[in-house]
């Protein structure tokens, strides 16, 4: 038998209350009660990445947790990495660079690199790559995303 | 395939406010509970339907499980609940325990590190767990909670088959604890995936040594072997043919093929047992090889200190 729970989260700034199933995922959670589709649901299996967003500040694979596990926390999802539709740098560099093709991993590997420049600002290319592990793309080959990090942190 | 990520099965969420509620809980309901840690693993596992549990325990909150802590006298403790990029990250973890930071950094990738637990992939027992060897080197001793109290159990006896361990019906590891680490002692882990990062190991080898003066050699260097048998493996003939004589080239060939011989792997997707036997034998020398110079650089610094 499915259990409910009334959970309450902060969700990109806004406070948000949701009746959700104990096997609900936090990323079905975000998509289908929140209507937050740019978490991208890939592999559903902790592998891909496409569903990465912050969870107290941190990046998890919201496929890989329970949304009843998410009452009080605060999530930050790729909708919420702008303001006002104002771009942050990582995000025109991806573009400037050519990182974006299909655009499915674009979401999650820009949670990830965001993490990583918050809690690395001068990262080499080495700790890009590893911070990108968890972050598959099948169109680019990576390297147009590596330079876009890199030029997002040139000053 | 109208739908190729089916959902969860059903269950019920439990999250209770004590060890001693979840105990009670866990024995009231033998056989029908998983608990939750991470969940990386977990909820794989149910997704594909390897495992259907009726309710679903959240250990995170409940006492000890949050705990990280090093102290000079006694060691390291690291509680259930401590996701591994928090051991990673800790200062007195890369100071005294650089192998078990190593180990935890092979898991898969930083966001996922977010969520796993060293307590979990213990507990998780797969013959494959990639901080298994490096617990099992350093000595890692488990705090379990069950209905009569605390007890406290090695890792060594903990592993009884691919998701089998020596927990009884109620009982919780509620954290892992190390001694403090030898004098002058270096380790590796030396992981085989598929691709260079990331992935699961095909093989994992793990050494740890430290000058001895009680061995005959000088050192006692201890091998751990994951995901070649149906459990880690710590084979003590191989531990004896390092510290019987002078460590050489020939003694660490020798060691070598000791581990290849002491595994028994199985053949499956990510290898053939025969593939692995011989991986065995070579990371195993390489591994150690790598120990021993770091083990004999280490010694030598030492006497020129002591000049």
């Amino acid at each position: 038998m499915t259990s409910y729970h009334q959970i309450t989260l902060k969700v990109n700034g806004e406070t948000e209350v949701v009746n959700v199933p104990a096997n609900m995922t936090m990323m079905v959670m975000l998509r289908e009660e929140l209507g937050l589709t740019g978490v991208k649901n890939g592999c559903a299996a902790g592998e891909c990445g496409a569903c990465t967003v912050l969870m107290n500040g941190e990046p998890v694979n919201s496929c890989m947790v329970l949304a009843a596990e998410c009452d009080g926390a605060e999530v930050i999802t790729i909708e919420g990495l702008s303001h006002n539709g104002q771009l942050i740098k990582l995000q025109e560099m991806l573009i400037a660079k050519g990182g974006v093709q299909c655009g499915f991993c674009t979401p999650g590997m820009l949670i990830s690199a965001f993490a990583l420049l918050k809690r690395n600002p001068d990262p080499s290319e080495n700790e890009i790559r590893e911070a990108l592990i968890g972050n598959l793309c099948r169109c680019t080959g990576y390297v147009r995303i590596i330079d876009a990090v890199k030029a997002s942190v040139e000053k | 395939m109208l739908n190729p990520h089916p959902g969860l099965p059903e269950f019920t969420y439990v999250k209770p406010a004590s060890l001693d509620e979840a105990c009670g809980f866990l024995v009231d309901h033998a056989g029908e509970v998983r608990l939750i840690s991470g969940g990386t693993d977990l909820l794989v596992r149910m997704r594909d339907k390897a495992f259907k549990p009726a309710y679903v325990v959240d250990i995170k909150g409940l006492e000890g499980t949050d705990v990280l802590a090093f102290d000079p006298k006694s060691g390291l403790r690291i509680g259930a609940a401590v996701p591994m990029n928090r051991v990673v990250a800790h200062p007195d973890v890369q100071k005294h325990y650089p192998l078990l930071a190593k180990a935890a950094k092979s898991v898969a990738s930083y966001q996922l590190r977010n969520r796993a637990t060293i307590v979990g992939n213990i507990c998780n027992a797969s013959p494959a767990g990639d901080t298994l060897g490096a617990c099992l080197v350093l000595g890692g001793r488990l705090n379990i909670y069950g209905k009569d109290g605390e007890r406290f159990e090695d890792l060594v006896t903990f592993f009884k088959g691919p998701g089998k361990t020596s927990l009884q019906p109620g009982e919780i590891v509620i954290s892992i604890s190390f001694p403090l680490p030898e004098k002058g002692a270096k380790g590796t882990y030396l992981k085989l995936g598929r691709n260079k990062l990331s992935d699961l190991a095909i093989v994992g080898v793990t050494v740890y040594g430290f000058p001895d003066k009680m061995i005959e050699s000088g050192f006692r260097i201890k091998v751990a072997l994951t995901s070649v048998a149906a459990t880690p493996l710590m084979p003590p003939v191989v531990e004896t043919v390092l510290s019987e004589k002078e460590i050489t080239e020939d003694t660490i060939q020798k060691a070598a093929n000791a581990s290849m011989d002491a595994c028994f792997p199985i053949d499956d997707v990510r290898g053939s047992a025969r593939y692995r036997k011989e991986m065995v034998r070579n990371l195993t020398r390489n591994a150690i090889t790598e120990v021993w110079g770091q083990l004999q650089s280490g010694t030598k610094n030492r006497l020129e200190a002591n000049r």
